[in-house]
């Protein structure tokens, strides 16, 4: 009986293999480390990171291909958010270096090892093609995220917002875990492409699928942080050690964006019907309420967690446009506008909240709106680039962060929901108005301090890098909206 | 109704009240040791699933092992409840309702058709077959992937308990000679100025 076993194929799986590893080779070298800015360990884990794109780039599988027992699946959907996913945690470490050192009680080197872990775990929930899987994969990376929250833990703060966040998120992940087992005891199986089989089949207790679908839709809301589920937002956002807040609020959001594509695309696709309704409710209360809900913060943390909530509500729309009366034409162009939409939301809140963390030094925290008064008169190269951020996320042509909203609203239009689009374009003219606060505050207000930006100078190249990417992808958005609809084809 | 059917009734009982109790008690030990009651009772259902393996082991890990820990840890901090449940029966009404209205609901939804719910097919184990070995056997091949990641979690449980509460090693109390160099007079002493008090 023992015999029957074979050894599963490692290829696929070989990214998250030498993470793995890379994160316990690490955590030991730390302890020899004996300088306090941990040198060693930050370009240990940032090698670890560049070789595991390189892995995922040279390994890319051109068709679906699944291993250990069918639980990982590699596709180039998973290949190419893993890319992202490393390159996005590297650009994070570069700009959260400067900070971190600075500051004793977060200067250890758990926190590369965990933000490693993290991504660890975000990379299992990329390849999952089982809840099991999905699960372990979504807590691993809470774990380490919720550890370093609190990391700072002198400041009351942090330790109230990491509170918060672990009591909410185990809830959430109570409810997920309750939506799977219904998933479970109406199809009989944890497999995402046996549940799509069985769904496919018929001969499924639909009631108690749709029940359990409400559950994970919870889950799901909760981790991408829309209404009603954004309560933890703005106060982790806020309370969290500003490199924790740039992690968070960027690489995250990738693997939230492929548990929806993994459990509600490839596994419940036969309930689109069901789960779009519920997601478009969704998406409409958190546009209304995160955009009004920003007017009023005077906390810049506070304001981008807010517009994250809005902008979560607007990648939604995507997901919601894919099926019309059960015709699936469109479903292609609607997924892959929500995921150029999530991708281009990401390489904008890195840069947004790195501009945080360029202002910040030692004993100071630059996340007041106060503290971007007359930055032009200060640094007008970097007010440039906050204004270009702002002008992407307001949705601003001819940014990213147009093109992205453009595009999901084509995708809205074309399946038929016109009123959806107005109040989706209502909300972002709302949103616009803080956006552009900011950049009126940067370019028309006498600077509170006039000190220069004391941040290194592979920080700054690396903001100014990313802020023109901004801008560049404004220009030329079809390549990586081209990358986007290849990976989902691939997926589906 | 069969003899299984009174055991299964009266095990999910004790369950319930067990749980409720674990919430409603003033005193956080006897909340404890409620709560061992209701993990037994839940034991006992599955045992009667024939989930032998996960009934023995509910009660080896969480009653012998989490829970003991647990309530060391109450009796040492001398938790005071009447604190912690300051707000309970001011938010009771409110909670219990929303509570209510979600149990209707979902009654309602999945109610009335399961509600007189016959006993669960339970798959008869061959004879031969062991319970535990097949699920071993399980474990450590084609679940052998969600079993690794379970281990890696708890790696980061680790260390994240770790860097959390570890304060660094203090290993002597010395003093910095550099620091007495430099003192001055305003670090030795603070200098209040007060209103006279008038002497009755």
């Amino acid at each position: 009986m023992l015999s029957n076993f074979i050894v599963p194929d490692l290829v696929p799986a070989a990214p998250e293999l030498f993470v793995l590893a890379m994160a316990c080779v690490i955590l030991i070298v730390d302890l020899f480390v004996k300088s306090k800015e941990r040198t060693l360990t930050f370009v240990l884990t940032q090698l670890t990171l560049v070789v595991s794109a390189t892995i995922t780039f040279y390994t890319v599988s051109y068709d679906k291909t699944y291993t250990f027992a069918n639980m990982f699946v590699d596709d180039q959907l998973a290949d190419l958010l893993k890319l992202l996913l490393d390159l996005t945690v590297i650009v994070v470490l570069f700009y959260a270096r400067g900070y971190i050192a600075e500051r004793v009680s977060m200067a250890k080197g758990e926190f590369y090892v965990l933000v490693l872990f993290a991504t660890l775990g975000m990379m299992v929930m990329i390849s999952a093609n089982h809840l099991l899987v999905l699960y372990l994969g979504l807590e691993m990376m809470s774990l380490s995220i919720y550890a370093m929250v609190a990391l700072n833990r002198d400041s009351t703060q942090a330790t109230e917002a990491a509170m918060k966040y672990f009591v909410l998120g185990a809830l959430a992940s109570g409810l997920l875990l309750y939506g799977m087992s219904m998933v479970y005891g109406a199809t009989g199986t944890l497999e995402i492409t046996e549940i799509a089989q069985a769904l496919a089949q018929g001969a499924v207790n639909k009631t108690i699928l749709v029940f359990g679908l409400v559950f994970l839709v919870a889950g799901i809301a909760f981790k991408l942080g829309v209404v009603p589920f954004h309560m933890w937002i703005p106060d982790v956002y806020h309370g969290a050690p500003t490199p924790v807040t740039l992690l968070i609020a960027s690489a995250p959001k990738l693997a939230a964006f492929a548990m929806v594509i993994r459990l509600l695309v490839n596994g419940l696709f036969f309930l689109s019907p069901d789960w779009q309704q519920m997601l478009m409710i969704l998406a409409v209360l958190s546009m209304a309420i995160g955009n009004l809900a920003a007017i009023a913060q005077t906390n810049i943390k506070r304001m981008l967690a807010y517009s994250a909530i809005s902008h979560m509500g607007f990648m939604l729309l995507g997901m919601v446009s894919g099926v019309v009366d059960g015709d699936a034409r469109y479903a292609m162009n609607a997924y892959s506008s929500s995921m150029f939409y999530m991708v281009a939301y990401v390489i904008t809140s890195v840069a947004g909240f790195g501009m945080i963390l360029l202002l910040a030094r030692a004993g100071f925290e630059a996340d007041s709106l106060d503290d971007f008064k007359g930055l032009n008169k200060r640094s007008p190269w970097f007010a440039s680039m906050m204004m270009v951020v702002m002008f992407s996320m307001a949705g601003i042509p001819f940014f990213v962060g147009f093109f992205a909203k453009f595009s999901v609203l084509l995708a809205v239009v074309a399946a038929g929901h016109i009123w959806l689009a107005i109040v989706a374009v209502l909300f972002s003219l709302i949103g616009a108005f803080y956006y552009l606060r900011v950049v009126k505050i940067m370019y028309f207000d006498a600077p509170i301090d006039n000190s220069p930006i004391p941040a290194s100078l592979d920080t700054k190249l690396l903001l100014s890098a990313n802020g023109l990417a901004v801008a560049l992808l404004g220009l030329f958005p079809h390549a990586l909206m081209y990358l986007c609809a290849v990976a989902l084809i691939s997926s589906l | 109704m069969e003899f299984k059917t009174y055991v299964f009734y009266f095990l999910s009982a004790v369950l319930v009240y067990a749980a409720l109790r674990v919430i409603t008690a003033r005193n956080p030990v006897h909340a404890a040791l409620h709560l061992v009651l209701s993990f037994f009772s839940a034991g006992g259902i599955w045992a009667l699933l024939q989930a032998e393996f996960l009934a023995i082991s509910i009660v080896l890990v969480y009653v012998g092992a989490v829970m003991v820990l647990f309530l060391f840890v109450v009796m040492m901090l001398d938790i005071n409840m009447d604190r912690i449940r300051e707000g309970f029966w001011n938010y009771l009404p409110l909670g219990a309702m929303v509570g209510l209205l979600m149990v209707l609901e979902m009654g309602a939804i999945i109610g009335t058709q399961y509600l007189g719910a016959s006993e669960a097919q339970v798959p008869q184990t061959p004879a031969g077959v062991s319970n535990v070995k097949e699920l071993g056997r399980l474990l450590f091949t084609e679940y052998v992937y969600p079993f690794e990641l379970a281990s890696v979690i708890l790696l980061v449980a680790l260390v994240a308990a770790i860097v959390l509460t570890h304060r660094g090693v203090k290993k002597s109390k010395y003093t910095d000679p550099a620091k007495q160099v430099f003192v001055k007079a305003a670090d030795r002493i603070r200098v209040l100025q007060m209103p006279a008090e008038k002497q009755d």
